[in-house]
Parts: C-alpha cells; structure tokens; sequence
C-alpha cells in the first residue's frame, strides 16, 4: 500500500467528520501515536479519535473508497505490534470512545464501550459481587477493545480462560463500512458461525470493535497464596505438572526463575533465596473450606517434587509481600539492559519442564541475558531477553534465540503465542504453526472481510520473504 | 559523517538525557496517572509520548524544536509518572534537560526574555525585594483597597491569570511583624532536635504566617529551632524552567550556608514546602559532573526534611476538643510524594489531631494543576486540570483542604472558589491546622 496517497483532501475530509480537534496531524501528534510497548517507530498519516460508532462507520467507508490504510488502537500495550501503522495511513485512537460501562446483574453481563479501562470493569463488577476474569499484566492501563482484538490472557487464564472465553457479542464495524452486531446476551448461541470469536483475536485486520457484551461470574469468596523454593529449575517445572494433575486447580501458578530472584534481590531486596533455581507462587480461591483442603495438597505435592521450603502466607500482609516480589521482576530486570524482548510461547502442560530445560539451553548457546518468570501453570512461559539495542551483534543474536524459541515451541507442541499476539514480529512464523493451507485459509477470510486490504495491514500474514529483525535501522 | 556533525550528534545525545529516555519501554503504565494526558486526551501530552519526542529529538530525527516545546512546556513536572513507571525511567532527568535544552535555543521576544529575567535572576533569589512586594500587598489589603478593587472588579483589569490569584493571596504578615520574628526559637521541655528552618522564598514572603507557626510548631514539640543566615531561594523554578545553570548557583549558596551551620550541630533542615524540600532533595543531580560538589550536596540533601516527617517522631499538646468533629481531606504535593516520596507523615499527623476525621479523596495523587508558575503562563489547561479535581474533593464533603505546599494551597484555595464551595470549605497548610489544634493561633 502506498503511504503517499494520504493528502490534504483526506485529512478536510476527516476533520469533517471529526472536527478539528479530533484529528491530529502536526509531527509531534504523529510521533506519539507511532509505537507501542513493541518495537519500532512508524509514523501515520494522521491520527482520529472517535466518540461514535456512527463516526466510526464513516470513517471506514472513506478510508475503504480511498483505500487508506486504517489501524486502531486503544492505550497501545502491545507487546507485539498491533497498534503500529506499519504501513502509515490513519491511526484510529478508540480510547475516547468510553462512556459505557453497565453491569447486568440479572444477565450476568457487562456491555461495554472499547475505550473502557480493563480494570474499571474489574472494579464495577467487584462492586456488585461478580468478575470478569481476564487480567492481562496491563488491566490498570490497557482498554476492552485492545484485549478483545489482541485475546488477552492473564494470570488467572490457569483457572478461568482468557478474553476469548467470556465474550458473549460484539458490535463491529466492518471493513467495508457497515454496523454488524455478532452473538448476543447468552452464553447458549449456536445461530450461524461464531463470528464473535473470528473477530477476538483478530488484531484488527477484520474491523473495528464498537461495543462488547462480556459474560460475568460470581466473584470468589477468598483467596490464598503459597510460595515454593526450589533449588533446580526443572524439577520445579515437573511440581507444576504434578500439581495440575492431582486434581486442584489453583487460580494461578507464576513462577520466577533464578536470574529473575537475583535481579530482584539487587534491585529491592526481599528477603528471597539468592541460591534458589526458582520460586513458585500458588494462588487458590474459592470457598474457604475448600481452599484448606487444596492448599494442603499442593503443599503435599511440592514437598514430594523436590521443594526446599514450602511456607503459606499466615495474613493478608503475608501475602501481599509474596505477590510484591513478583511483581519487582519486570522494574528488577529493567536495570539488567535496556531493552526487553518479552517473548510469549506456550507449551502443553505435560512439556513444562522440559521447555525449561531447553530455554536455558537456548540462553547458554547465545550467551545472553534472559530471565524466565509468568504465568507457567498454564504452561504460557514468558522467558525475556534483556538485551541493548544499539549492540548490533548481540541483537543478531537474539533475533537467532528468539527464533529457535519460537521452533521450541512448536516441537513440544505448543504455539508462537499464548496472550501477547502475532503482530509484525512473529508474522514470519505463522507458516511454521499452520502450514501454508492452513494459513491460505486464514488469506481468505481476510479477503472475505476486507477486499481491499485497508484493516491494519502487514500484520498476522507475512510479506513475501520476511523475516524477524529486531534492529532498528 | 564528518567528525564535526558526529560531535554535534554526541552533545545533543548528552544534553537531552538520551540514555535516560532509552530506559523507558513504552509499556503505557504512565498514562492513568498523568494529569495531562486525562486533561487532554492526547498522548503528546503523555510521560511516555514525551519521552518518545525527546528521544527523536536527540536522534535528529523530529528537527521542529517548537512542537516538542509544546509537549514539554504542558508538562505539570508533577512526576507521578516515576512513581507509576516499573522500569524506573527517570522522567524529572528527561524532562529538566529538554526544558534545558528548549531554553538555549529560545529567542524570546525582548519584552518577555526581560521579564523572565527578572524573575528569575532579580526576583526569586532576593529575599528583600519578595518582602518588600509581600509588605505592599500587606498594604494592599488591609488598607480596603483590596475590597474596594474587588467590588469594583478592578482585579478583573489585569490578565485572567493574574486576577484569578489576586483574589485567593493569603494574608500578609505586616513588615513590622516581619522584623520581629526572632532568629531562634527554643524548645518547650526537653530538647529533642536542633534544627534549622528553611524558609524558602516565595514561602516566606507570601506565607510568613505559616513559616512562623511552623518555627513555634517545632519548638512546642521540643526543637530548638534555628535560621539559616544565607540562605537563599532554593531553585526550583529555575531548573523546571530549564534555568539550569541558575538553580545551580542558588544551590550552592545554599548548601555553603548550611556548611557553616553544620559544625554548630543540626539533625534535619526542615523545610514545609513539598516543592522546595523535593529541589533540595535532588540537588546531588544538579552536579552530575563535579564530584566533590555532589558530595556535598548529598551530605545536605540527607539532612532535610519535611516538616511532618520531624514532627510525626514528636508529640504535640492538642489543646483541641475531641468531641468537636471536622471532616478534612488532604491534597497532597506531587513533589512531597513523588520526588520526596513522603506520604505517610502528613496523614498520621492529620490522623493524630483529636476530632478530626480523615476523608480520602479519590485520585488523591493527581496534580491540582498549581505546578509551580504552570497556572498562570498555562491557565486555561491547569483550570481543567484544577475543575477535575475539585470534584474528588467535593466528593469526600470535607469542612477543610489540607495541604504541604504554596502552590497547591493557592490552588486549593482558587478551586474552592471556582466551585462554589467557599461557604462550607477552606484551604489550609498542615502546619496551619495543626498550629490551630495546639492553641497557637490568635
């Protein structure tokens, strides 16, 4: 697509249908909506920030007259590139679009506008004694409308799933312009294809997410947390196989491996075992009584597997302390290297510990500074290369590591991404995963929706040829 | 590349702070906690949209230095944004070197680079020539010529920004009162502390009351409070403003001026202005590149302190009746908190005062929009900013607004006002409540 098409016309055409202050133009507005967490910088043609889906729908049928490319966005966390206008065009800032946050406590529903914060459904829902499960890392930050275009997981998908799994119906305009409602208010719908989940998930290649209706449940009375210290990486992976089989289901299983101890302990220190390979953290929730009974069987199985200490958290402060050490990873490695590679593979439960095994291989062979922490129970690893991007020959490296991790999981049968999305970087891997005629497949319904190619191009399908480059210039 | 444009390449990478902006990796936990961005909508006005402007800037790849003035300049520099980062990206650096760098390059019209310079280089520092303007508008309102130019809406002549703070000045000390405010203050019973009080400038001269009270505060609580001969105008509006070189000098003097206190034994400078205390707090930063001045800075920036951290280790006589109940609410400084990093002084003290009932506030830590001289030469925005959280602290039906700092109270105080609020509430320093609930206000 041809970047250069956008001119003066287009944007008196947009400001007509946003006004002046809902599009931006000047350099200094670009720049700020050209990144995401990801890499890179790709600078759009202009910026809108749309209130309604009326407005949504006339901005399309332009763009898709025109053939401008368009990419939305809502508060830009991705960690894999959705939100880059890779191929300029306009940047469709959803995140104004905010003003709908109902809970439905008959229905057991939320119906939501897309610019609404994650957590803020979190909280209304709390109020009123419900969840809305998913809790991807950035639910502080992160929008409704980026978490149901990227999937978004979380800690507690172990237990309760991911975005996917709690989308009742959608309201989306499409590609070409036109307002479609997909599912419904019942968690019961098998009327026609499933379009609601074609379009989670879909990195906005298949249009624009104007309202959601989200499944809610009762919230659960208590939760506990358990921490385990191992002294040998793998065995740890093998206590979180075991755990998963022995017929409880913890809320969520996080794990934080040596590098990640170490960098927190330098950083703030925590009082945790500095010689320990990894540390395990165990949350159960439930009814009370039932979380006693679980609680001992996971202390049960730890101790068996090879765990050195294995201590409950006695209060509520206990217990915060515990999470608080997880949580300084992330600030804890940032001080390793400047620049985070945060890769994103998920393995089959049963192949937890040898992913760990050949991950350290991996980062032995390279010779490069990675850490191993997130969600493991679920078997979604997030092993994060700190590297410095200005280091040509180390980032060649990494683009070498990240590949043969990318091969790992596929060999153990797991996929190039649990939660974070494909994106721009892990486009070139998608035939590795699908085949060629499973992702033919996947051409064609692109092409179905969006004839002319204007949804958040050079995303998901690779460009003839492409390969993973992490430097810059 | 000629060696000459590589230098040129290599001294802007240095003067905008470039590693500092590298360390940022865009992950977006900055935007809740930016007053700007929620005021604006935009994430130009973002900590991590600025960081990204500072960084092209440096690489030589967005040249329009005016455009990145205008993310720079609406920046409140409240710093919340460090204290939601979790990769620890130094903004306040970032930040105070494009303001740096922006400045050099300025060619402010004659009429404005004067006044700025009088600001900066003849007003702030001298604090004879601030008392002096502080004795005037003494005159100025006890004489009724303050009602008299309300009534005739004469306040409304000078430009909305000026007018605006006109009307919420607080009292003024009068210069005779001034003159007889003694050099030392002794403890009532034992001894706990010897301190010196920093008085800052603007401090002093707008609100010499609560310097006052806070001298006899300390002493009621068993300091022996002592002046710091000097001491000058701690600079902090000169570095936000990008005045490096400056807010340079001024720590120096003021750090000499502690250096010849020091041998007589002192445990903490105590400062009550969230703002000044956070200046001070980081002026080791100011001599990145002189050792032995960094050193010294660092054996002054570890003696202050805000006033509430020395008087939360005390005990006060409350003379307050307990069963007399007020609702407060506190608004605290972003500087306090997010430079300082002192947040639970104030509100044990708050907590300690008999009768009075703590109201939390929601989004507590959002800058007021006060920042510094960001709510005149930014009116309008900081007015936006101001309006949201005037409607958390009408919320919390609090009777009083406590705060830690001049320009947050100024704030307060106008907010109150432009709400509607004036009847049923009031804004005051901690120190002031405090002075109250031990009797020593008459």
């Amino acid at each position: 697509m041809d970047a250069d098409r956008f001119s003066e016309r287009h944007l008196q055409e947009l400001k007509s249908i946003f006004g002046e202050e809902r599009v931006l133009w000047r350099e200094h507005d670009l720049y700020s909506y050209a990144f995401d967490a990801s890499f890179g910088t790709y600078k759009p043609d202009a910026v809108v920030q749309p209130l309604t889906a009326e407005e949504v729908c006339r901005l399309v049928r332009m763009a898709n007259r025109e053939c401008i490319p368009l990419t939305p966005r809502g508060h830009a966390t991705s960690l894999s590139g959705g939100p880059l206008p890779v191929h300029a065009g306009i940047v469709v800032d959803m995140s104004k679009m905010n003003r709908k946050l109902i809970i439905d406590e008959d229905d057991l529903v939320a119906v939501v506008s897309p610019g609404v914060i994650t957590a803020h459904i979190h909280q209304a829902a709390e109020q009123k004694g419900l969840m809305y499960p998913p809790d991807p890392s950035s639910s502080q930050v992160s929008t409704i409308g980026g978490n149901l275009a990227e999937n978004a997981g979380g800690p507690r998908g172990l237990k309760y799933g991911v975005t996917k799994d709690y989308v009742l119906g959608l309201e989306v305009v499409t590609p070409c312009g036109e307002l479609i409602r997909t599912g419904g208010r019942t968690v019961k719908n098998v009327t026609g294809y499933d379009l609601t989940k074609l379009i989670v998930g879909s990195e906005g290649t298949l249009g624009i997410i104007t309202e959601a209706t989200l499944r809610l449940i009762p919230k659960p009375q208590a939760a506990e947390t358990i921490m385990a210290v191992f002294g040998d990486l793998v065995a740890c992976g093998r206590a979180i196989s075991r755990i998963l089989t022995s017929g409880i289901l913890p809320s969520k299983i996080e794990l934080m491996d040596q590098a990640s101890i170490l960098a927190v302990e330098n950083y703030e220190p925590c009082g945790l075992p500095r010689d320990a390979k990894a540390i395990v953290l165990i949350e159960l929730d439930g009814h009370p009584a039932a979380i006693a009974a679980e609680k001992a069987v996971a202390h049960d199985v730890c101790v068996r597997t090879g765990a050195r200490t294995v201590w409950s958290a006695q209060s509520e402060a206990e217990q915060r302390e515990m999470w608080r050490a997880r949580q300084l990873v992330s600030p804890a490695i940032a001080r390793i290297k400047p620049t985070k590679i945060a890769e994103d593979i998920c393995v089959p439960k049963s192949k937890i510990p040898e992913a760990f095994a050949r991950l350290e291989q991996i980062r032995d062979k390279y010779g490069l500074n990675m850490v191993i922490f997130g969600h493991a129970g679920d078997g979604n690893l997030h092993p994060n290369i700190m590297a410095d991007s200005r280091d040509a020959a180390e980032m060649k490296r990494v683009e070498q590591a990240v590949e043969e991790i990318f091969r790992l999981a596929l060999e153990l049968g797991g996929t190039l991404s649990g939660e974070h999305g494909i994106g721009t970087m892990k486009a070139p891997f998608m035939p590795l995963e699908l085949g060629e005629a499973g992702l033919d497949m996947m051409r064609r319904i692109k092409q179905a929706w969006d004839p002319n190619g204007i949804m958040n191009p050079g995303k998901m399908f690779p460009s003839p040829g492409q390969r993973l480059v992490l430097t810059d210039d | 590349m000629t060696a000459d444009t590589d230098r040129a390449r290599s001294e802007l990478l240095r003067e905008l702070a470039y590693e500092d902006t590298l360390s940022c990796v865009q992950c977006g936990y900055c935007l809740p906690a930016c007053p700007t961005y929620a005021a604006f909508g935009k994430e130009t006005h973002s900590p991590r949209g600025r960081i990204h402007l500072v960084r092209l800037a440096a690489e030589g790849k967005m040249n329009d230095w005016t455009l990145l003035a205008e993310a720079m300049d609406l920046c409140l520099g409240c710093r919340a944004c460090e204290t939601a980062c979790p990769s620890g990206v130094r903004y306040g650096r970032i930040l105070e070197s494009a303001r740096t760098a922006i400045a050099a390059r300025r060619r402010p019209g004659a009429f404005a680079r004067a006044g700025r310079k009088f600001a900066f280089r003849g007003l702030f520092p001298h604090k004879r020539l601030l008392n002096s303007l502080a004795g005037t508008l003494w005159v100025y309102q006890k004489s009724g010529l303050e009602k008299a130019a309300e009534s005739l809406r004469l306040t409304r002549l000078l430009p909305a920004s000026l007018a605006a703070f006109a009307e919420v000045l607080p009292r003024q000390t009068s210069p005779a009162a001034r003159a007889r405010r003694p050099k030392t203050f002794q403890p009532r019973g034992e001894r706990r502390f010897r301190v010196a009080f920093f008085t800052g400038c603007v401090m002093d001269a707008m609100f010499e009351r609560v310097n006052r009270l806070s001298m006899e505060l300390l002493a009621l609580a068993g300091c022996e409070v002592v002046s710091v001969p000097g001491e000058t105008c701690c600079g902090a509006l000169h570095a936000h403003a990008g005045e490096r070189g400056d807010a340079k000098r001024l720590a120096m003097r003021n750090i000499e001026a502690f250096e010849r206190l020091e041998a007589s034994g002192i445990d903490y400078v105590v400062h009550n202005a969230g703002g000044c205390g956070a200046m001070l707090a980081e002026y080791p930063r100011l001599f990145d590149d002189e050792p032995l001045w960094r050193e010294r800075a660092r054996r002054f920036a570890d003696q202050c302190a805000d006033i509430s951290v020395v008087l939360a280790q005390l005990e006060l006589p409350f003379k307050r009746d307990p069963d007399r109940w007020v609702t407060v609410t506190y608004q605290p400084s972003c500087h306090m908190t997010h430079v300082q990093k002192v947040t639970a002084p104030p509100l044990d003290l708050l907590r300690s005062i008999p009768g009075v009932r703590l109201a939390d506030m929601e989004d507590r830590d959002q800058c007021c929009g006060s920042a510094g001289i960001y709510n005149i030469v930014h009116h309008e925005e900081s007015m936006s900013i101001l309006d949201a959280k005037m409607r958390s602290v009408r919320a919390t039906g609090a009777a009083v607004v406590v705060t830690t700092n001049p320009g947050c109270l100024l704030q307060m105080r106008l907010g109150i006002r432009r709400a509607g609020l004036a009847e049923r509430m009031r804004a005051v320093h901690l120190v002031e409540l405090l002075a109250e609930a031990c009797g020593l206000t008459r």
